[in-house]
């Protein structure tokens, strides 16, 4: 059974472009692993969250761009509240606490989702409509925004961390929590300021994910798997760890789905992980610990 | 600790929690005897995390897949075996069981803290995605259902299940497997999975194979879970794929944490607690009620940690 190759080459570029978006997700959940230790089990729901705030704000103003500038705002202040009421009190205990608080939040959120919006998927109109001939299929030219748009993204959040004055501020807390606070750094508030990203930037990659499958309230789990699947495979805390096992892990199960179907396709990245916990602990792209 | 007033305390307490169990499906109403044999059943899910979380330290998140064997070893032994023989389905559930949670066991031990979490989270997804797609055997999305066995023992007496000897069975397994939790706990054995959760390294420096004693608790408590799975096969009469997905894994946790980690008894009472909640919930909010469920779990992670039965035990001795 052969496959030719212009099916792998699709495969490759559909695996870049859900691993764009995969890695936004997964960056700002190693963000928020590496500064404070919690495990957010909820963070497929803000992605969740920001797809709907997206689409509601698409279909009432009818412009793409500002719904996602409006999800992005609106689930980084959800965030910043969930992280002053629910996570700053657990700061000092066990990071355990965290995903089981995370976890009571995950299924508020889902269902408040499912209580506001309903059991049925909602669509959302993509903002570039335009395709390209790649083979005999009529590619969109959204995908390719779309991976473009979420590395634009990524780098932003990368300049910020090692040029920004507050992104130095986040880079100290993440090393030494005490000694940061020691000089001066209010770190509670770096802590608020780095889960509103986070949920900022999981917003973010909702919206963009939106038009290709359409919104519903359990769209969210998956996410959160995929993207412990990533963090963890790229090294916990790790951004640049995580972007790359973003990609190879979409492309892995890209490929896969040419055999099998693509719900069985996920069993590929599952392995991946699993191997990497039993032979490199501390993930696949960083350099060996001394 | 007075040790001589302590046992008969113990066993008083038990008695009539047994007893009042007992009486149970003969004063409810046919709903809440249901709803009782039900709490009994997730309790005795609980439970068995519980050795894994409260004793070892482990937080699995992969209990479901445990669980859901075991429904499906059961129902495997239902569908295949005419007339359907309750012995057998116990042994299919629980070798089932047994057998993933010898595989988990081996790969997960190898991990701590999160990602012991995380690995037992996949694993419990993979055997998801597998009973989920591989539709000629498990019955894919739908399940499997199957007629109920009798209760019986060959040569001996055979009785056709109805809602109160159901019950009493039930609460015969999850008693013993109480008692032997309980046992297992307070043996040599235990000590050692309670000196692993308070401190690993020096365990080991003293000279114990902390892998191994690992791989047995896991595979002790996969056990016990598949257990309870069969139970829920028996009593529901079908499997569902719904039951290995990770969600039921993390509402096994949340009565760990409601009822109180690390007493056997604090689960039991968290599924009761979670259970009433989700019924009371769910008669004003339909499907919504996961939302205060949700709301009122966070908030007792925060100020409760000890959970309802550590809560309370505080608060007797103030």
């Amino acid at each position: 059974m052969s496959i030719p190759l212009d099916q792998i080459l699709i495969q490759t570029i559909n695996g870049v472009v859900t691993g764009m978006i995969l890695a936004l997700v997964a960056s700002g959940l190693t963000l928020i692993f590496g500064i404070m230790d919690v495990v957010n089990f909820a963070h497929g729901e803000l992605f969740m969250l920001g797809a709907y705030v997206g689409v509601v704000t698409a279909v009432a103003t009818g412009t793409f761009w500002l719904a996602l500038i409006s999800a992005i705002v609106v689930i980084a202040l959800l965030g910043a509240m969930i992280q002053v009421t629910t996570l700053r009190p657990l700061l000092g205990r066990d990071p355990l606490t965290t995903i089981l608080a995370t976890f009571g939040l995950s299924l508020v959120l889902q269902n408040y989702a499912l209580w506001q919006f309903g059991p049925v998927a909602r669509n959302m109109p993509e903002p570039i409509t335009g395709h390209f001939t790649l083979f005999y299929l009529d590619y969109p030219w959204y995908r390719i925004a779309i991976a473009l748009l979420s590395a634009a993204i990524i780098g932003g959040l990368w300049l910020f961390l090692k040029f920004g004055t507050y992104g130095i501020w986040i880079r100290a807390t993440t090393q030494d929590r005490v000694m940061a606070a020691a000089m001066g750094i209010p770190v509670p508030w770096v802590h608020t300021a780095v889960f509103a990203i986070g949920a900022g930037m999981a917003a973010a990659s909702g919206v963009l994910f939106g038009p290709l499958v359409g919104v519903n309230h359990a769209m969210g789990l998956d996410w959160t798997l995929k993207a412990f699947i990533v963090v963890v495979v790229g090294g916990m805390g790790n951004l640049g760890g995580s972007i790359a096992a973003s990609i190879f892990i979409s492309l892995l199960e890209a490929y896969a789905s040419l055999w099998v179907s693509p719900a069985q396709a996920v069993i590929v990245s599952f392995v991946v992980l699993i191997l990497t916990l039993l032979f490199r602990p501390t993930g696949l792209f960083v350099p060996t610990p001394k | 600790m007075t040790s001589t007033r302590r046992p008969i305390a113990f066993w008083t307490g038990f008695c009539v929690v047994l007893a009042l169990l007992i009486v149970a499906p003969l004063v409810l109403p046919e709903f809440w005897r249901r709803f009782v044999t039900e709490i009994l059943i997730w309790g005795l899910l609980a439970m068995s995390s519980d050795i894994l979380i409260g004793y070892t330290g482990m937080v699995s998140f992969g209990h479901s897949a445990f669980f859901g064997l075991g429904m499906y070893g059961a129902a495997a032994a239902l569908i295949s075996v005419r007339p359907p023989n309750l012995w057998l389905a116990l042994v299919y559930g629980l070798v089932a069981a047994a057998l993933v949670a010898a595989f988990v066991a081996y790969f997960s031990t190898r991990l701590r803290d999160i990602y012991f979490s995380i690995t037992t989270l996949v694993f419990s997804q993979i055997f998801y995605v597998i009973i989920f797609t591989w539709t000629e055997v498990t019955g894919g999305e739908n399940g499997l259902t199957f007629r109920r066995p009798a209760l019986s023992i060959p040569g001996l007496f055979s009785i056709p299940f109805d809602s109160n000897t159901l019950h009493w069975f039930v609460l015969a397994v999850v008693a013993v497997s109480y008692l032997v939790l309980r046992r297992i706990t307070q043996s040599p054995f235990g000590m050692v999975l309670q000196s692993i959760r308070e401190n690993e390294p020096r365990t080991r420096a003293i000279g114990y194979a902390v892998e191994r004693y690992k791989i047995l608790a896991v595979m002790l408590s996969g056990l016990f879970a598949g257990l309870a799975g069969v139970l829920y096969a028996v009593q529901n009469r079908f499997a569902a794929p719904d039951f290995v997905f990770f969600l039921i894994s993390g509402e096994v946790v949340v009565f760990n944490v409601m009822g109180g980690i690390g007493t056997l008894v604090g689960p039991v009472v968290g599924a009761a607690f979670f259970l009433l909640l989700r019924e009371g919930f769910s008669r004003f909010f339909t499907e919504y009620y996961l939302i205060w469920v949700g709301l009122i779990f966070t908030a007792m992670v925060i100020f409760m940690p000890q959970g309802l039965l550590g809560f309370w035990r505080r608060r007797l001795n103030q």
